[in-house]
């Protein structure tokens, strides 16, 4: 806490509290030049961890350089990371913070995801509602997306920035991979100076028009994986959400070879075209089928847009296994039950693998045999026929099906 | 309180009250330990020469009812929750008791419910004396608080059947609310305005109590049928406007949880018997009204009819998910112990194989046997859980009364007695070193359920080798807590409870489990 940060010191607060309210906490700071940190706390759970709440206060206030606040805490069973995340939001808000971040403990990083992993299934998550993070991995998406863009609201972005990194640090998701749905740019690069650090597998670009917009993501987060030395892969995956983007889709999917698939936004695309998104997406199909042959002209993954009704499970299959027809090789969800449904949408049938088997035993026979020609009964195989069955079989086992 | 108190540690290593309200106590022995002996109690013989030939028992009011059964000072006085929070009947007659300028009075409900915290003022005033039966909201903590004369004594509803019959309480008087009955005292439950299904939890303190009367704002002319109560037990009956709030008796629609992690810990439950080779043509189960156990009977359902499997019987509290089951061929019966919402209390109204059962049938510990050891599954909720299986239902971790024993103890008696919980609440975790309050011993126990994985006592191998190689996550109990642990931030400090028992806990045999200390 140095004079100048002294000098426009303000009061101010972070997070939330309630009735309705769990796993967080709200924060109320009141900086001073002396008289050292005065905490009041309470807490849902303060019998049981009211004195571990007050120790890591200090803690988080020491290293963040907060020397002399009056601090009030109301918890509502959050989880220490959050009292972390909310802490130094609390602590920036008031003009203070510049000493050390206050990170928490981190878990293991799992493996790094190879750029065409399996990306059925990615799951939503409010940047800003820490409750919903720490089950997330357990209900088995391909991919958890910490979400900083639209389900946060403006003034809370700099809250959940500071929430979704200490999630990324804090939180085993398992065999998930680690998405974050930055804002769209310059917004967007303050969240990668954020997160960036805790090596997220992927990061989702909004509203991309251009290739340039994409090149700078990419730049940014060259930069900053080289300043703190991470040498694992962070895939980019840029959101498509208007007529020009669609138009750009092939430009925009060559900027970087970190490019891992192109997606869409069709809450957006409907209305920048100025039609009526309805389940059964006839609105979109243009833009989605020029997507995903844009995305396979590069050799990357197309993956679809999110269905919105979670009440609706039969729509949710029916627009699964339309999307997979089209050659998409995921979607977005909003809520766990979704996931097994849109796994099952986009699983190969059990006559699609049956066959793709038949073609791979046929193919390595041939080269077992070392013929230039596969055939299969009296019909003869394209190469590109073998590549294609070799794929399925691969992601059938992967889903554990083959 | 002057009085000492003598304190023994029982079997269970629990320090529980020797004497309770003036009666001594045998400490908890271990499960199937306690040998009971004597002979049950008796109501006085009554002749009908005192009551009228014509069957009309019919009273002005319940003050008038209470004065010809001679209601005086320090006598008990009963109710059931049949009507659950929409209750009227209860406070009616401990308010007519008060006009009758009646003092310390001990109050023996089957449960007490939130809509019923006036009996806080009664016990200030002197016309309650203390409560046997469960506590919880207001009337919880204000025994917890040290502010209730008597010491509170929970049982559940098996053990409520077995101090009556065994002479532990004996019912001066049994004020019963009916949400139909007859001018001669025959009463039923899932007819009526205030229908709310079984009247079973008022059956024993209908053949026991010295003195019984009806309540009903649903008169019939004779016979009422069924009757569920018989009126050669009852001494009067008392019409009345209303006994209930029908918003609050039943639940117009039970609704599944949409928690995901509760449908995972559901689809778990259901997995599991499916796994473990219990569902199978002709088993039997129970599972209560909660989110989750709602939930686990719809997977369940799905699971069955997939693998084309039949239950013999199902146990209720009987929801429309027990309904469904009934109507499409899946049970043969359901065995009804209270019904929680509108389509149960159709179906018990209208349905012979739906049958409403009494805690004498389903969970009396001290008769020729009870139905709670034939169902093959039961699924039950709990607070908290330690390493050893040892659960706690009663009290906040904090020790506050939050539950009444219900039939949870009772139901502790099936073939796999299941724990549907999540591993932490808000940031509490629920397995932990020791239970808060032990309410049912581990060795009865069998497999802990949470949205991170299935534990399965080691004491209980036959289980574990029917789920070897199972894609299903089983893991050690202390897995689970330390993965919990890491991510609550270490252990929870324990609460200190104070030094006076403010409440016990009874076992279903009658004797003391466990001690509720009152809270500084």
């Amino acid at each position: 806490m140095n004079d100048t940060e002294l000098k426009t010191a303000r009061a101010a607060e972070a997070g939330h509290y309630g009735k309705d309210v769990r796993s967080d906490l709200h924060v109320s700071i009141e900086p001073r030049d002396s008289g050292g940190l005065e905490i009041t706390l309470e807490s849902r759970v303060g019998l049981y961890y009211g004195s571990s709440i007050l120790s890591q206060t200090r803690q988080v206030c020491g290293s963040l350089g907060v020397k002399h606040a009056r601090i009030s805490i109301h918890d509502e069973g959050a989880l220490p990371l959050v009292i972390s995340a909310r802490i130094e939001t609390a602590v920036k808000r008031a003009g203070l913070g510049s000493g050390q971040k206050a990170l928490p403990e981190k878990v293991a990083l799992p493996e790094p995801t190879p750029r065409d992993r399996l990306r059925r299934s990615r799951l939503y998550l409010p940047g800003s509602e820490p409750k919903y993070f720490i089950n997330a991995g357990l209900h088995g998406p391909d991919a958890i997306i910490l979400d900083l863009e639209d389900s946060v609201h403006h003034a809370e972005k700099d809250a959940a920035r500071i929430l979704v990194r200490n999630t990324l640090r804090a939180v085993d998701f398992g065999s998930c991979e680690r998405m974050v749905r930055i804002n769209q740019l310059p917004l967007g690069l303050q969240d990668l100076a954020e997160v960036i650090p805790e090596a997220p597998d992927l990061v989702l670009i909004p509203k991309v028009e251009t290739p340039e917009q994409v090149a700078e993501v990419d730049r940014t987060i060259g930069e900053l994986k080289a300043r703190d030395g991470i040498d694992r892969p962070i895939w980019l995956m840029p959101i498509l959400e208007s007529a020009l983007g669609i138009e750009n889709a092939f430009a925009i999917g060559t900027v970087t070879p970190n490019i891992a698939a192109l997606t869409i936004g069709l809450e957006d695309y409907t209305a920048d075209v100025g039609v009526v998104k309805t389940s059964e997406g006839r609105e979109s199909q243009y833009a989605r089928t020029r997507l995903v042959n844009a995305a396979k002209a590069v050799g990357i993954q197309a993956i679809d847009s999110v269905f919105s009704d979670v009440g609706d499970m039969e729509g949710l299959r029916h627009w699964g296994e339309n999307s997979r027809a089209l050659g998409f090789e995921g979607m977005g969800c909003i809520h766990p039950s979704q996931i097994p449904v849109i796994h099952e949408a986009f699983a190969p049938s059990q006559i699609e693998i049956e066959k793709a088997l038949k073609i791979v035993a046929a193919f390595e026979e041939a080269q077992k045999r070392r013929l230039g020609v596969v055939s299969l009964g009296s019909k003869m195989i394209d190469p590109p026929v073998v590549e294609r069955a070799r794929k399925l079989v691969a992601r059938a086992k992967a889903m554990g099906r083959a | 309180m002057t009085e000492r108190i003598e304190l023994a540690q029982n079997a269970a290593g629990r320090s529980v009250p020797t004497m309770v309200n003036g009666r001594p106590q045998i400490p908890f022995l271990g499960v199937a330990q306690y040998q009971p002996r004597g002979r049950k109690a008796a109501p006085p013989i009554c002749s009908s020469k005192d009551y009228p030939e014509n069957g009309d028992k019919r009273v002005a009011n319940l003050e008038t009812a209470l004065r010809n059964c001679g209601l005086r000072n320090g006598m008990v006085i009963s109710n059931h929750h049949h009507l659950r929070d929409g209750d009227q009947v209860a406070l009616m007659a401990l308010e007519a008791a008060a006009k009758l300028g009646v003092k310390d009075l001990m109050w023996f409900p089957s449960a007490s419910f939130p809509s019923q915290k006036a009996a806080i003022e009664l016990m200030q005033s002197g016309v309650i004396h203390h409560i046997e039966g469960s506590m919880n909201g207001p009337l919880g903590d204000y025994c917890t608080q040290g502010k209730m004369r008597g010491v509170g004594v929970l049982r559940s509803h098996g053990g409520r059947w077995q101090a009556i019959q065994d002479g532990e309480v004996h019912v001066d008087v049994a004020v019963i609310a009916a949400p139909t009955a007859d001018a001669f005292g025959n009463a039923d439950g899932s007819h009526g305005k205030s229908a709310c299904g079984s009247l079973g939890f008022a059956l024993a303190d209908s053949t026991y109590a010295d003195h019984v009367i009806v309540v009903t704002d649903n008169l019939v002319p004779f016979p009422c049928i069924p009757w569920q109560i018989q009126g050669n037990n009852v001494d009067y009956v008392v019409e009345v406007d209303s006994i209930g709030d029908p918003a609050k008796i039943v639940s117009g629609t039970t609704q599944i949880t949409r928690s995901p992690d509760r449908l995972r810990i559901a689809e778990f439950v259901a997995r599991f018997l499916r796994e473990a080779g219990i569902m199978r043509n002709g088993f039997s189960f129970q599972a209560g009204a909660g989110g989750i156990a709602l939930a686990f009977v719809d997977y369940l359902r799905r699971m069955m009819k997939e693998d084309g499997v039949k239950a013999r019987f199902v146990r209720g509290g009987s929801t429309k998910f027990l309904v469904e089951l009934l109507q499409e061929g899946l049970t043969d019966y359901i065995l009804d112990g209270q019904t929680f919402d509108l389509d149960g209390v159709k179906s018990i109204g209208s349905d012979p194989r739906h049958l409403a059962t009494s805690p004498f049938t389903s969970y009396n510990y001290h008769g020729k046997g009870n139905f709670a050891s034939l169902v093959d599954a039961v699924v039950l909720g709990a607070t908290e859980v330690d390493v050893h299986f040892n659960a706690n239902v009663v009290t906040h971790s904090d020790g506050r009364l939050l539950h009444g024993i219900g039939g949870w103890q009772n139901c502790l008696a099936a073939g796999c007695t299941i724990l549907a919980v999540p591993s932490f609440r808000d940031r509490i975790p629920v397995i932990i070193d020791q239970v808060t309050t032990l309410t049912g011993p581990g060795e009865l126990i069998d497999v802990v359920v949470t949205e991170r994985g299935i534990a399965i006592n080691p004491r209980r191998q036959d289980l574990l080798d029917a789920v070897k190689g199972s894609s299903l996550p089983i893991r050690p109990i202390q897995d689970i807590k330390a993965e919990v642990e890491r991510i609550c931030g270490g252990k929870p400090a324990r609460p200190k409870l104070g030094d006076r028992p403010v409440a016990v806990v009874k076992w279903v045999d009658g004797t003391v489990l466990d001690t509720i200390w009152q809270l500084s």
